[in-house]
C-alpha cells in the first residue's frame, strides 16, 4: 500500500540544539502510527513542520505520492491534515462553536455549525455544549474542543498530541473506539503519548525519537512497555518504590467543607469530609470538572472556608490565605502550570521566589534575597533534572514537563507538611514522571501527608494507600488503593454517569 | 435662576450633536482594541482629521471631500503607530502618548492659515414631512448625514462583531494572538487594518467637531474629547451599544451644564465644566462591574517566534 504521507530526512535546528535530526517515516491510509520520546526529543518539532508552523532546515515531504510543503496551517489543513494541540491552541474568551468555527476554512453558519457539533459529540461520544465559553471548561473539556474542531473538517491525517492525559478509563475507551473507527473509516492517525500501554493497544506502528534522531521502530502490541520506555529514554528504568509504613497523626482534616466555585460554570464542594494523616498518600480521582480546582484552591487557601471546615494538626486554618498556609507548610502545585502554578514571563529565579519566600528564608523583612532564590532554583533543577540552560530562563521557554518538574520540584523541595498537587505528571514523559511519584512517595515516607489528585488512574494506583473519588463536587468514602477494580474505581467516580457532566 | 430658558427641543438635538465626536472616535478606538492594540493616540488622530478636514473643506468647499480627507488624514498618522507597534514591536503605551503629542503639535503646524475662517456649511438631510413632526421631527430629524453615520457605524460595528466571520477573526487575535497564529491567521495584517480603521474613525469625529460642532478651527479644540473616548471603551466594556450610551450621556451632561450656565444656576463654572467627565465614568463604572471583559492580548507585544 502506498504511504498518505512520507517523510524524508527531515532536519530542523534552533540556535544551540537540533530539534529534529534526519527524521524519517511513513505513515499509511488507515494506520495508526505512534510517536515516542522522552520531553524534548522532538516530536513537537516534527508534528508542527507536518502542520506547517515550522519550515524543515532540510529533507521534504510527500502526500499521497506528491510532494508536500506547508507553507502555513491553513494550507496543511487544506491537504487534510488536522492537529489537536498539546497546549491548547483555543481562545477563551469565546464560545466552543466559535472556536470551532475559528479553525475550519468555510465554516457553516452559527446554528448549523451547533448542530454539527452535537452531531459529531454524540457519535463519537465526545459530549459538549456549543454554547458554552472555553474559559470556563476543564482540561478535559478544551481536549474535547479541539478534538471535535479536527473531526469537522473530516482530515486524513490527524495529529494528536497527548489526547488522553486528561481523560477517564471510560473517556479512554470511546476516544480509542472513536480512534479505530476514524481508523477503520481510512484516517490516518499520528499519537503521541507517553501512556505507553494505551499506545500498545490503540497503534499498529511506532517510531521513537530520541535527542532528535529515529532511534528505533516497532510494534507496540509485540513490544512490552518497558522496552519501548527504555528504548525511549535509552537506560534502564526504576519503579517507584514504596516502603510498607503506618501512618501517623491526622494533618489534614476536612469537615462537611462546602465552597461556591470561583468560576461561573465552575463546579462547587459538597460536605466534603476527610482525613489524612502523617505519612499518607490520598489519591483523588474523577472526571475533570468535579471539583478539582475547587478542591485545590480551597485546601491551599485561594478560596476561603467557613469556620471549622479546613482542620491543619487540630488548629482551624479554613480562614488563612495563601501565604500563611504555606507558612505553617501547606504547600500545593496546582494543575495549569502557565499562568497559575507559574508565572510565565518571570525567570525560574524569581518563580521559585514567590513561593519559596515564606518557607526558605528569602523574605527578610521585606527586602528579597535574590542570590538565596537563585540558589533554591539550581538546587530544584539539579535535583529534579529539569532541562534548561539555567535559572535566569522564563518559565514560558520550558517544555511542558520541565516546568512540571521545576514546578513540582519547588514545592517537594521546601518540606512540607501537606503538600496538595493536580494533575503532577501531565504531559511528562515515562522517567521524568517515575521521579516525581518517587519524590511524592519519598515526601510521605519523611512524614508528610500527600494529596494527590490526578486523572490518572494508573498513577493513583501506582503511588496512593487511599484512593477517593470526586463526582460533582463530592468526594467518596476513601477506601484502600491496593486490591481495587477499574470496575469499582469507575463507580465511585460515576461511571457512566459521569459522561453526563459535561453537558450541565 | 430661569430654567424656563432651556428649550428641551434645542437641548435634545444639541446633545446629539455633542456625542457625535465622541462616538467616532471610540467606535474605532473599540475595533482597534478589539483587535488587541491599545492605540492612546486618539486625541492625536483626531486634531490631525479635525485640521485635514477642515482646510481640505474650506479648499474644495465641499465639506464632505474634508470629511473624507479626515478619514484619511487620521488613518495615514495611525499607520505611523502601526508601523511603531507592529513592525519595530514598540511599547503600545508609549508609542501612543507619543502620536497623541505629535498629532496635537502637527496639527497646528497644518492649521496656522486656517484660524478665524468659517468653513463650508454641511447641510441637513431632507426628510420631508417627518421633519414636521412635533418635538420628534426637531430632535430626530434636522441633522446632518454624518451623525446618522456614526450611528449606523455602532450598529454596524455591533452586528459585525457578533455575526460575521471578520467580526470573530477580530476578536479572536485580540484573545489570543498566538492561538491565532497557530490556526493561521495573519495577526499583524489584521492588527493593522484595525488600527487604521481607528485612525480613520478619530479623523472623522475630530473633523465633526472643526466643520459642524464649532465651526471654525482652533489649537487643541478637540480638547480631551480623544481621552473621554479611550475612558469610554473601557467603561462600556467593549460593547458598542454600551458605548453609544455613555456617549449620549456625556453629550447630554455637556450640554446640559451649558444650558445651565447659561441659565444662571448658582454652581460655581468649574463644577459645572468637570460635571460631564465626572457623571460619566461614575455612572460607566456602576456599569462595568460585571465582569470585565477585556480581550486578553490588549496590550500585548505580538512575536511570531516558531
Amino acid at each position: 500500500m502506498t504511504a498518505l504521507i512520507a517523510l524524508e530526512g527531515l532536519t530542523k535546528a534552533y540556535p544551540g540544539v537540533v530539534a529534529n535530526d534526519d527524521v524519517s517515516l511513513s505513515i499509511a491510509p488507515g494506520e495508526v502510527h505512534a510517536l515516542l520520546g522522552e520531553n524534548g526529543a522532538g516530536k513537537s518539532t516534527l508534528v508542527k513542520m507536518i502542520y506547517g508552523l515550522v519550515k524543515p532546515d532540510a529533507g521534504h515531504m510527500q502526500m499521497n505520492g506528491t510532494a508536500f510543503a506547508p507553507a502555513e496551517p491553513r494550507a496543511a489543513r487544506a491537504a487534510g491534515v488536522g492537529m489537536v494541540f498539546q497546549h491548547f491552541s483555543l481562545f477563551d474568551a469565546l464560545s466552543v462553536a466559535e472556536n470551532i468555527a475559528l479553525g475550519m476554512e468555510h465554516p457553516p453558519a452559527m446554528r448549523t455549525l451547533s448542530q454539527q457539533i452535537r452531531d459529531v459529540s454524540d457519535t463519537y461520544g465526545l459530549p459538549l455544549s456549543p454554547d458554552r465559553t472555553v474559559g470556563d471548561l476543564s482540561a478535559g473539556e478544551r481536549q474535547r474542543v479541539e478534538i471535535i474542531r479536527c473531526l469537522l473538517q473530516e482530515p486524513k491525517l490527524l495529529i494528536m498530541d497527548e489526547p488522553t492525559s486528561v481523560l477517564t478509563p471510560q473517556e479512554v475507551e470511546i476516544l480509542f473506539k472513536t480512534l479505530r473507527k476514524l481508523s477503520a473509516e481510512g484516517t490516518a492517525i499520528l499519537y503521541i503519548s507517553h501512556k505507553l500501554e494505551e499506545i500498545r493497544s490503540l497503534c499498529d506502528s511506532a517510531t521513537i525519537l530520541r535527542l532528535g534522531r529515529v532511534v528505533g521502530h516497532c510494534t507496540p502490541s509485540e513490544t512490552s512497555a518497558r522496552d519501548m520506555a527504555e528504548m525511549m529514554v535509552g537506560t534502564t528504568l526504576k519503579t517507584p518504590m514504596r516502603a510498607g509504613k503506618t501512618p501517623g497523626d491526622v494533618v489534614l482534616e476536612l469537615t462537611e467543607l462546602s465552597a461556591k466555585s470561583p468560576s461561573a460554570f465552575g463546579m462547587p464542594l459538597r460536605e466534603i469530609s476527610v482525613q489524612v494523616r502523617r505519612g499518607e498518600v490520598l489519591g483523588i480521582g474523577g472526571v475533570a470538572g468535579n471539583g478539582q480546582d475547587e478542591l485545590l484552591a480551597a485546601l491551599s487557601g485561594e478560596t476561603l472556608s467557613k469556620r471549622g471546615m479546613v482542620g491543619f494538626k487540630g488548629n482551624d486554618v479554613g480562614l488563612l490565605g495563601p501565604t500563611a498556609r504555606r507558612a505553617l507548610g501547606i504547600l500545593s502545585a496546582p494543575e495549569e502550570r502557565l499562568g497559575h502554578a507559574a508565572v510565565p514571563d518571570m525567570s525560574l529565579t524569581e518563580n521559585a521566589m514567590l513561593t519559596g519566600a515564606a518557607r526558605e528564608g528569602l523574605d527578610r523583612g521585606g527586602i528579597l534575597d535574590w542570590a538565596g532564590a537563585r540558589r533554591f532554583a539550581e538546587t530544584i533543577i539539579k535535583t529534579f533534572d529539569v532541562r534548561t540552560p539555567g535559572p535566569a530562563n522564563a518559565a514560558r521557554s520550558l517544555s511542558g514537563g520541565n516546568l512540571q518538574k521545576f514546578v513540582i520540584g519547588r514545592e517537594v523541595l521546601q518540606r512540607p507538611e501537606l503538600l496538595v498537587v493536580n494533575q503532577p505528571t501531565w504531559g511528562v514523559d515515562a522517567s521524568a514522571a517515575a521521579a516525581i511519584r518517587q519524590a511524592l512517595l519519598d515526601l510521605a515516607e519523611n512524614g508528610t501527608a500527600v494529596v494527590v489528585i490526578s486523572q490518572d488512574l494508573d498513577e493513583l494506583m501506582e503511588i496512593s494507600d487511599r484512593f477517593a473519588a470526586l463526582n460533582e463536587g463530592r468526594l467518596s468514602e476513601p477506601s484502600p488503593a491496593q486490591g481495587l477494580t477499574v470496575d469499582e474505581i469507575g463507580l465511585m467516580m460515576g461511571g457512566a454517569h459521569g459522561m453526563e457532566v459535561a453537558h450541565v | 435662576m430661569d430654567l424656563s430658558v432651556i428649550n428641551p427641543v434645542l437641548f435634545v438635538a444639541g446633545f446629539l450633536v455633542a456625542a457625535t465626536p465622541l462616538i467616532f472616535a471610540a467606535i474605532g478606538e473599540l475595533i482597534a482594541e478589539k483587535s488587541g492594540v491599545l492605540n492612546l493616540g486618539v486625541e492625536g488622530m483626531m486634531i490631525t482629521g479635525a485640521i485635514c478636514g477642515f482646510a481640505v473643506a474650506v479648499e474644495t468647499g465641499s465639506p464632505l471631500i474634508g470629511f473624507a480627507a479626515a478619514a484619511g488624514g487620521g488613518a495615514a498618522l495611525s499607520l505611523l503607530f502601526a508601523f511603531l507597534t507592529q513592525v519595530t514591536l514598540a511599547n503600545q503605551v508609549a508609542s501612543g502618548l507619543a502620536l497623541t503629542l505629535f498629532g496635537l503639535g502637527l496639527s497646528a503646524l497644518l492649521g496656522q492659515n486656517y484660524v478665524g475662517i468659517k468653513p463650508p456649511r454641511l447641510g441637513d438631510i431632507d426628510f420631508g414631512p417627518l421633519a414636521d413632526i412635533p418635538v420628534l421631527g426637531p430632535v430626530l430629524f434636522t441633522h446632518d448625514i454624518i451623525l446618522y453615520l456614526g450611528i449606523a457605524l455602532v450598529a454596524a460595528t455591533w452586528a459585525v462583531l457578533k455575526f460575521t466571520r471578520a467580526g470573530l477573526v477580530l476578536r479572536a487575535v485580540g484573545e489570543s494572538h498566538d492561538a491565532a497564529h497557530a490556526l493561521g491567521f495573519k495577526v499583524k495584517r489584521i492588527r493593522t487594518l484595525a488600527i487604521m480603521f481607528g485612525g480613520a474613525c478619530a479623523g472623522v469625529g475630530g473633523a465633526y467637531i472643526s466643520l459642524i460642532r464649532v465651526p471654525q478651527w482652533t489649537e487643541g479644540m478637540t480638547a480631551g474629547v480623544g481621552w473621554i473616548a479611550l475612558a469610554l471603551v473601557v467603561f462600556a466594556s467593549w460593547k458598542p451599544w454600551r458605548l453609544l450610551l455613555g456617549a449620549y450621556l456625556f453629550g447630554g451632561i455637556t450640554q446640559l451644564q451649558l444650558n445651565l450656565q447659561g441659565a444662571g444656576v448658582a454652581i460655581p463654572v468649574e463644577y459645572l465644566a468637570m460635571s460631564p467627565y465626572l457623571i460619566t465614568i461614575l455612572v460607566l463604572v456602576i456599569l462595568s462591574r460585571d465582569k470585565s471583559a477585556a480581550p486578553a492580548s490588549l496590550g500585548r507585544i505580538f512575536h511570531a517566534s516558531s
